[in-house]
């Protein structure tokens, strides 16, 4: 098998504490900065460096896995001014095909502390698109970066890894959006200003709720919250009435008892002729009383309720991302494959054949018109075209050779591939 | 080829409720459009089984006991088709094409001889309470299949247990609506199928309305009342949800018996 010659040298969440990784993260200047150094290196080809909050990685081909692994450790040390057995324990190391495996992992989320969140593809495109730019990446890590969002997608639909919600906000708008048809057209009331009430008013909003209201035992922390979430402030007296008015309802005083009960809930949902009502309790002590919930079209849930829901979410996202797991190992030995294809051999005998294919349509067809030929006429023939093709072959393949022995190898192995459509 | 084109729709419909069960539970994406092609392929194939047989019979798909099933499984599918494009509900199919299945496979049980219904004055009464009905239960199949799918949902909101089929189902408000929407399109065409009938019964058996088999009536009545109720719960007294949702699959089953006892 080719080596890709593909390493990464790394720290994540997982084996390093976010005390000494925020003293490793790269700004975007740094990295320009810092590609640009890299690529000046002898034992460095390609490189990109992906910094966020949960990771720095450098990825890079180099031209012997060893050597390019140390002076990537040392680069990283030198760079951030960190001795080098300080940091040394915490690095993790990919070589070859890990390194494939790695990436697919990571901007498939699979690696991140919430499994499936979405944000880290948005980061690797980033980083990529960077490195692109500063001409710092070439044809592996291009072609490596382009397969590892194909294959993030691929994961992203065809499994459930990114479907459901793990935050209290967000599993509690996905309830709202399995309740109600369309956000827009719905409007939430706020009673009681707490920040996770806010939070979760915020994330309604972000799916198109148009109209808020917001009611607190002091009127001028609602006119300020209002404010913010471009809403209505209610009387705190007042919102028991207006009740009806509102689809869903998130709850979060200081009371120390229930302050929506079952009758006056009866009373709204009767008053709305049985439009579904939707009440998310996350004060503690709770604000509503739990039988609101036997009521029809009437759904309740509070702080523990969306807490489990959340809590079987991440649960099956593990699942899910062992299904991940076996998209990714099918991917990765298709991109060895690929790999192994810039091998010269391989490529050389398929030039070959190409040629040769071409030579034998085209004799045979000059054959059928001439008839008078005789047979040893017809094998001279065979054998002058098959010279040409020879003599045609001989330099290219003695060069070719030669030059994958070289760094820009592969991008005349690409060439050739591309010229004479090999990989049709 | 009446009856191949039959076995082709009836294993179209088997296979297309495997696919849409798979693409339930698996959610791979392509067995969803291979699930809608089976379809589509056993819908060319029913509409094939419906032509030959009025071009031997001479007749529209409504005199005989089989033909009715056979028009009516065609209408549901129909039905849903036209929903799937219109509501893009994935997961309809899981529920009603089974539905659609069913009525064919009781259909093949069914004499399949030919059946001249004498000419008479109030035929076109008879034609008119055939047709009508089948319409009205085919838009009833439709609405079973979103009550199921709303039954479901709601289950599993309400008790906090989100499993698996709390993500594939749509939200509680689009179900309930299309169930009206549903309803609305069939109550009342079952109602002039209905009175149609009893129209013509009266008409042909120049006796009074009552004389009725009544074993046979007795489940479309209840179905009528049980559709009435949903029909008007909702659009005058805002009946909405689950009472909506069980009235339309308790009435289905209903209506379904009384097909059996009745045609």
């Amino acid at each position: 098998m080719a080596e890709s010659n593909l390493v990464i040298v790394g720290v994540n969440h997982k084996t390093t504490p976010v005390e000494l990784r925020e003293k490793l993260a790269f700004t975007k200047g740094n990295i320009e900065e810092s590609t640009e150094k890299l690529v000046s290196f002898p034992e460095i080809d390609e490189n990109l460096i992906i910094s966020t909050c949960n990771r720095v990685e450098i990825y890079a081909r180099v031209n012997d896995v060893e050597k390019g692994i140390d002076r990537l450790k040392k680069f990283i040390c030198d760079f951030h001014m960190i001795p080098y057995n300080m940091l040394d324990k915490h690095f993790y190391t990919f070589r070859e095909e890990e390194t494939v495996q790695h990436l697919f992992r990571v901007s498939a989320s699979l690696d991140s502390m919430v499994v499936g969140e979405s944000q880290i593809l948005g980061q690797v495109k980033d980083a990529y698109s960077l490195a692109k730019s500063l001409q710092t990446t070439g044809l592996i890590l291009n072609q490596l970066f382009e397969k590892a969002f194909n294959v993030a997608k691929k994961i992203r639909e065809e499994t459930g890894i990114a479907e459901s919600a793990v935050s209290i906000s967000s599993a509690a708008v996905e309830l709202a959006r399995k309740i109600f048809e369309d956000l827009e057209n719905h409007t939430v009331m706020l009673v009681g200003t707490g920040e996770m009430a806010e939070l979760a008013a915020k994330h309604l909003i972000s799916y198109g709720v148009k109209t808020v209201y917001v009611a607190s035992r002091t009127y001028e922390r609602a006119t300020a919250l209002a404010k913010t979430l471009n809403g209505s402030a209610l009387d705190f007296e007042h919102f028991k009435s207006e009740l009806h008015k509102a689809d869903i309802i998130i709850s979060s005083t200081a009371a120390p008892k229930f302050i929506i009960d079952k009758e006056m809930v009866q009373a709204a949902i009767h008053e709305r002729k049985n439009r579904p009502m939707f009440f998310i309790d996350i004060a503690v002590p709770r604000d509503i009383e739990p039988e609101v919930n036997d009521l029809e079209n009437v759904y309740l849930y509070d702080i523990d309720d969306l807490q489990s829901v959340v809590n079987a979410n991440l649960q099956e996202r593990e699942k899910e991302a062992e299904l991940a797991m076996g998209i990714i190992q099918t991917e990765v030995s298709k991109f060895n494959n690929w790999v192994d294809s810039l091998d010269a051999i391989p490529t050389i005998v398929e030039l070959r054949k190409r040629a040769e294919a071409v030579r034998i349509q085209e004799i045979e067809k000059t054959l059928k018109k001439m008839t008078h030929l005789s047979d040893e006429d017809k094998d001279n023939l065979h054998l002058m075209t098959s010279s040409i093709i020879n003599k045609i072959l001989h330099k290219p393949t003695l060069n070719l050779k030669k030059k994958t022995q070289t760094t820009e190898g592969r991008t005349y192995l690409k060439a050739i591939r591309d010229l004479f459509h090999l990989d049709d | 080829m009446k009856i191949i084109t039959f076995n082709i729709a009836m294993i179209s419909y088997l296979l297309a409720s495997l696919e849409y069960f798979i693409y339930l539970v698996y959610r791979k994406p392509g067995v969803s459009i291979l699930a809608t092609s089976t379809v589509v392929v056993g819908l060319i194939s029913h509409t094939a089984i419906i032509a030959l047989r009025s071009q031997e019979t001479g007749h529209g798909p409504y005199t005989t006991s089989f033909e009715v099933a056979v028009f009516l499984s065609w209408l549901v599918v129909v039905i849903y088709c036209f929903t799937h494009w219109r509501y893009k509900i994935k997961d309809l199919g899981s529920f009603v094409i089974p539905v659609a299945f069913l009525i064919l496979l009781y259909a093949a049980f069914l004499s399949k001889d030919v059946v001249n219904i004498p000419e008479s004055e109030f035929r076109v009464l008879l034609t008119l309470h055939r047709t009508l009905s089948v319409i009205g239960f085919a838009a009833f199949a439709i609405a079973f299949g979103l009550g199921v799918m709303y039954l479901i949902q709601e289950k599993q909101v309400k008790s906090k247990k989100l499993g698996m089929m709390y993500f594939r189902m749509p939200s509680l408000e689009s179900l309930d609506n299309l169930i009206y929407k549903a309803v609305a399109v069939g109550f009342p065409l079952f109602t002039l199928g209905f009175l149609t009938g009893a129209i013509w019964n009266f008409k042909m058996s120049e006796t009074s309305i009552f004389s009725l088999d009544l074993v046979a009536i007795w489940p479309l009545i209840i179905g009528w009342i049980l559709y009435g109720m949903v029909f008007f719960g909702r659009y005058r007294m805002g009946w909405r949800g689950k009472k909506i949702a069980q009235g339309s699959v308790i009435g289905f089953v209903t209506v379904m018996l009384s097909i059996i006892l009745h045609v």
